[in-house]
C-alpha cells in the first residue's frame, strides 16, 4: 500500500499507548480467545484497566470480539457469556515515505509461478533459514520469525500465524512452499521435522519430533 | 441455499505419462484426493473420466489433463485445495507438471444450481481468460466476482 489509509494510521498510533500495546500481544500470544480476566491478571492491572484497553483496540479494528461461557455450562445459571478478544483478520501497514514491497512480492510470486522457478525459491529459502546462529531455541527462532508457534502436546507444535498471510493466500502452493523450506533451513539439525499439514485458521506446517 | 454454484476447471501439462515410475506419486494421490474431494463439504460434483479418476485426458494430447467439478462456494473450494492435503500435492506440482508459463491453467465461473459443466464450456471459459483477463463470466481466485443476482420469478 503507498496511499495514505487514515485507518491503517489511526490502528497503528493506538498502539502507542504502553499497556495498550502489552493487552494487544497478550491476546496475540494466547492459545485462543482470551477475556478480560486473563489480560488483567497478564498484565497486572485491574479489570475495568484491562477492558478499557481491549475495547479500544476493537474500536481501531485490532482486535474482535466473540461471546461465549467459558465453564461450558448452559441453561439458567450458566451465567452471562464472557466478552472475549481475538487478533481481527485485517492487516495494517504504514509506509512513510510511500512503498510497495507488497505489490513487488505479488509480482515477483506471479512471475516465479510462471517460469516454474519454484525449487529455485525453495533453495533460497532454505538457505535463508539455516543462516540461524546453531544451538537457538526451536520455539525461540520460530516465534522471531512470526510464526507464533505453540505446542500441542510434547511432540507436536502447530504454528498460529502465517508471516506471508496475504501472499500465501494469492499463491498458495508457491508461498506456504517457500515457508515450508525455510522452516526446514531454521530446523537445521534440532530434534524436529517440519511437514505441510495444512489446515484453516493457521499456518500450513507442523512441527513433529524426529 | 445459493442459486449459483461455482464452476472450476483447471488443466496441466504433464512432464512423463501418468504410467511412468516418476509419476507414481501423483498417480496414487489422484485416487486419495478425489476420495478427499467427494466428502468435502460444499463439494457438488465432478467429472468423472473413463478410468474413474477424475483426471481427463485431452483427445488430441494424452499429456494434457484436466480437472472439471462444481462446489457451492468459492470458500468450499478454497477449503479444499489449499487448506487440506490437498496442498503438498499443489506443492510438489513442479515434480510432475511442466510450468504453465503465460497460460492460464485455472478458470472459475458460475452455473445455476442444479447444472452441470460441460468440457467444451470450461475449455472456452478457459480461453476467455487467456483472452481478456478477469471477467465476471472467466476468473480466479484471486479475482473472485460475485454470482449473478438470481432471476425474479415474477
Amino acid at each position: 500500500m503507498t496511499t495514505e489509509d487514515l485507518r491503517d494510521f489511526e490502528a497503528l498510533a493506538s498502539l502507542g499507548d504502553p499497556v495498550r500495546r502489552r493487552a494487544y500481544r497478550v491476546v496475540a500470544d494466547a492459545s485462543g480467545p482470551a477475556g478480560r480476566d486473563e489480560v488483567a491478571e497478564a498484565l497486572g492491572v485491574g479489570r475495568t484497566l484491562a477492558a478499557f484497553h481491549l475495547d479500544k483496540l476493537v474500536a481501531a479494528g485490532l482486535l474482535e470480539v466473540s461471546y461465549a461461557r467459558r465453564s461450558g455450562k448452559t441453561g439458567p445459571g450458566a451465567g452471562r457469556p464472557a466478552k472475549l478478544y481475538r487478533v481481527a483478520a485485517a492487516e495494517h501497514a504504514v509506509s512513510v515515505p510511500p512503498r510497495a514491497y507488497g505489490t513487488a512480492a505479488e509480482l515477483l510470486a506471479e512471475a516465479l509461478e510462471r517460469a516454474g522457478a519454484e525449487e529455485v525459491l525453495n533453495e533460497v529459502a532454505r538457505q535463508h533459514g539455516s543462516r540461524t546462529p546453531a544451538g537457538s531455541r526451536v520455539s525461540e527462532v520460530l516465534s522471531e520469525h512470526g510464526y507464533a508457534p505453540v505446542a500441542d502436546g510434547p511432540d507436536r507444535i502447530e504454528l498460529r500465524n502465517c508471516p506471508f498471510h496475504r501472499l500465501a493466500e494469492q499463491f498458495p502452493p508457491v508461498i506456504c512452499g517457500m515457508s515450508l523450506a525455510m522452516i526446514e533451513g531454521l530446523l537445521g539439525d534440532s530434534a524436529w521435522q517440519a511437514r505441510m499439514d495444512a489446515a484453516p485458521g493457521r499456518c500450513c506446517v507442523t512441527l513433529s519430533k524426529k | 441455499m445459493s442459486a449459483f454454484h461455482l464452476a472450476q476447471m483447471n488443466t496441466a501439462r504433464l512432464r512423463a505419462p501418468l504410467e511412468d515410475p516418476s509419476m507414481r506419486e501423483f498417480a496414487e494421490g489422484v485416487a486419495v484426493m478425489n476420495e478427499l474431494a467427494d466428502r468435502s463439504p460444499g463439494f457438488v460434483w465432478r467429472l468423472v473420466g473413463e478410468g474413474g479418476d477424475g483426471t481427463i485426458a485431452a483427445p488430441g494430447d494424452p499429456s494434457r489433463i484436466y480437472t472439471l467439478s462444481v462446489w457451492e462456494s468459492p470458500e468450499h473450494l478454497r477449503a479444499y485445495a489449499y487448506q487440506s492435503e490437498h496442498l503438498d500435492y499443489l506443492r510438489r506440482r513442479r515434480d510432475w507438471f511442466h510450468p504453465h508459463g503465460h497460460q492460464a491453467a485455472l478458470v472459475l465461473w458460475w452455473i445455476p444450481a442444479g447444472t452441470v459443466p460441460t468440457m467444451r464450456q470450461a475449455v472456452s471459459r478457459l480461453g476467455r481468460l487467456q483472452a481478456a483477463g478477469p471477467a465476471p463470466d472467466a476468473f480466479t481466485f484471486r479475482r473472485l466476482f460475485p454470482p449473478p443476482l438470481p432471476v425474479s420469478a415474477s
